[in-house]
């Protein structure tokens, strides 16, 4: 079976369990499972950028700021845009976006483009308060909650729907960048992060190859930051905060770097375990300054941890043990004719 | 006139600081080929030490020598613990683990020291010196900064250039192989310059947080404007790095003042793209520092 075939079946499957996951939990979580698939979305188009292509960039929340302000402004203009179109707007816009970053980035290497992105990440967000009049300044742009379509009866959730088009949006981007990173354009890429004098000799174009790889990782922060604004309900420059930023990084980097199964493992520990941990501190009686910040602790502490422990991430982790689990299968099981005493 | 003199001090004075902040990015940096993102989260949280002692009755120098030393401990046993087993590895795994520092400590210094915004006190008065009746732009504090910031600067350089530790430490940033045949101690040296580092970040966060007050992440556009500076210094010269502060600080100044204040980090965005794109490796590095 082809690659193409092979993903198309694998994501049809994905898709057929989380429709049936959709109904069987209740609200919120449906809210968070949006969460998480929105979150996918960014990580993996961030995968493609640090992972496959070697440019690092902490400014990727300020991207996903542009789609959801693109968003917004389109819906304050014209309520009645149909969701597709304001995602494919989102979409475009930050593609552009990323093309002028993508080719400024190109030039930089190391801390030079972080430090870049860096600024990009806390500056970007200014714009939209120093120009109040048109981006709503610090309060923001209010978004409609996404209404479930006709066809699906009166009484089905906003948020399973949210869920529905968050997951069908990941699947979808997933399905586009796992065939991106196993075409000869995804090879190019990766070759570019392994040894850039060795793509050139090969007749690679490496500035090109870096700038596509920027605009495809920004397409898919706008298409993040889109859904991003009509689950929060509300555009504002502290929604898309350095932390954003970060937290895309760490998740791709915890969930194993370069693989995208590892963007999706990173996303769901990354949006999971905040809320478990306020859970908790929410029971312990804890006082409201501890309480409050105690799920920002652990974050921190795990991405320590987590790269004292398991440098290679979860995947990695998960690639091990798999590793680890066959060899003790062959050596318990009935020992191979090949292997004879030499 | 009277708004061009405001600016420039208030940007001198930022500068300096920022400088500060700079100035250890690049010592980490030389030693350990390693950002050090976290920073600006140690500096907030030695002014909390500060900050702590102060209101416990010890007097504002002692506090600020102790500040010093505390910074300077935790850089060392952030590189023994955190940084050394890092070694080796693929870069971008030490910029996270330095990410991980910077949200654990931005977390754990309202958990221990309460989460509102408060003041810290300045050891000078902040208020204008004034001639007869002129007033003359500059407070006893400014004066202080930049007095403090030029001291460290020159004490840095003749421990460098003058002692044998500061000789040693300057052999392991730059050949450490070599520096080990001769039998210098490289990862003490590392560890001495963490500590160094950090100590310059505590001092940047004693002497900026009267002015933008004392929160747990209020250290952020601190790191991020003294890593503007570094970076258009070239990150290889040190001072590389306290000129590109200076400019950054003044640069913001003007643009906050005259433009608009909400817009100073987009300013620094926009000076430091501009100056990457004529120079990817900064103003002041020295040959070819990147291949290909």
């Amino acid at each position: 079976m082809n690659t193409l075939a092979r993903h198309g079946l694998f994501f049809v499957a994905a898709a057929a369990v989380l429709v049936v996951v959709t109904y069987q939990v209740d609200e919120f979580t449906n809210y968070n499972i949006a969460g998480v698939a929105i979150f996918v979305i960014a990580a993996a188009g961030l995968t493609v950028l640090v992972g496959i292509n070697g440019q690092l960039s902490l400014g990727h929340g300020a991207l996903m700021a542009v789609g959801a302000y693109t968003t917004s402004l389109l819906l304050k203009a014209q309520p009645q845009t149909p969701l597709i179109a304001t995602l494919l707007a989102a979409v475009i816009t930050t593609g552009v976006a990323g093309a002028i970053i993508g080719v400024a980035a190109a030039r930089l290497r190391g801390p030079y483009l972080a430090g870049a992105t860096l600024a990009l990440a806390v500056g970007l967000p200014q714009i939209a308060t120093h120009f109040g009049s048109l981006f709503g300044g610090n309060q923001g742009l209010p978004v409609a909650p996404l209404s479930p379509p006709a066809f699906l009866g009166s009484d089905f959730s906003s948020n399973r729907w949210l869920a529905w088009v968050a997951l069908l949006a990941a699947l979808i981007t997933l399905f586009l960048l796992a065939n991106l990173v196993r075409s000869a354009t995804g090879r190019r890429m990766r070759l570019v992060h392994d040894d850039e004098t060795a793509a050139r000799l090969a007749g690679i174009d490496v500035e090109r190859t870096q700038v596509l790889a920027f605009i495809i990782s920004a397409a898919c922060a706008g298409l993040a930051g889109s859904l991003l604004a009509y689950q929060l309900g509300i555009t504002s420059p502290t929604g898309f905060n350095l932390q954003l930023s970060l937290q895309l990084l760490s998740a791709i980097v915890i969930g194993g770097l370069g693989s995208l199964s590892g963007a999706v493992w990173g996303s769901i520990l990354l949006v999971i375990l905040p809320l478990k941990i306020s859970d908790l501190a929410g029971n312990l009686n804890l006082s409201s300054d501890v309480a409050n910040n105690l799920p920002l602790a652990v974050y921190g502490a795990v991405l320590v941890i987590a790269m004292l422990a398991f440098p290679r991430g979860i995947q990695g982790a998960l690639l091990r043990i798999v590793g680890l689990a066959r060899r003790a299968i062959r050596t318990i099981g009935p020992r191979p004719q090949a292997s004879s005493p030499s | 006139m009277r708004t061009f003199l405001i600016l420039t001090v208030d940007g001198l004075t930022n500068g300096f600081i920022y400088a500060l902040v700079a100035l250890a990015l690049v010592m980490i940096w030389r030693a350990t080929r390693v950002i050090n993102y976290a920073q600006g989260a140690m500096a907030m949280f030695t002014t909390y030490i500060a900050l702590f002692l102060i209101t416990h009755g010890v007097t504002y120098w002692l506090a600020f020598v102790i500040t010093l030393g505390a910074g300077f401990a935790l850089g060392s046993v952030t590189e023994r613990v955190l940084v050394r087993p890092v070694e080796g590895r693929p870069a971008l795994n030490m910029v996270i683990l330095s990410l991980g520092l910077l949200i654990f400590l931005e977390a754990l210094a309202p958990m221990l020291f309460g989460g509102q915004v408060k003041s810290f006190p300045a050891p000078f008065s902040r208020i204008d010196l004034t001639v007869g009746s002129t007033v003359l732009y500059v407070s006893p504090f400014d004066i202080f900064i930049v007095g403090a910031v030029l001291a460290v600067m020159l004490l840095l350089t003749l421990f460098f250039q003058r002692t044998t530790i500061g000789l040693s430490m300057r052999a392991a940033a730059l050949r450490p192989e070599i520096a080990r045949l001769l039998g210098v101690r490289v990862g003490n040296m590392l560890t001495i310059g963490w500590g160094l580092a950090a100590m310059l970040g505590a001092l940047a966060g004693l002497l900026i947080s009267p002015a933008i007050f004392l929160y747990p992440n209020n250290m952020d556009e601190v790191l991020v404007f003294g890593f503007i500076g570094a970076i258009l210094g070239g990150l290889e010269s040190p001072s590389g790095a306290v000129i590109g502060a200076v400019v950054v600080g003044l640069a913001l100044s003007y643009v906050g003042g005259y433009i608009g204040s909400d817009l100073e980090t987009i300013g620094g965005l926009v000076i430091l793209i501009a100056v990457l794109m004529v120079r990817p490796q900064g103003l002041f590095a020295r040959g070819q520092q990147r291949r290909a």
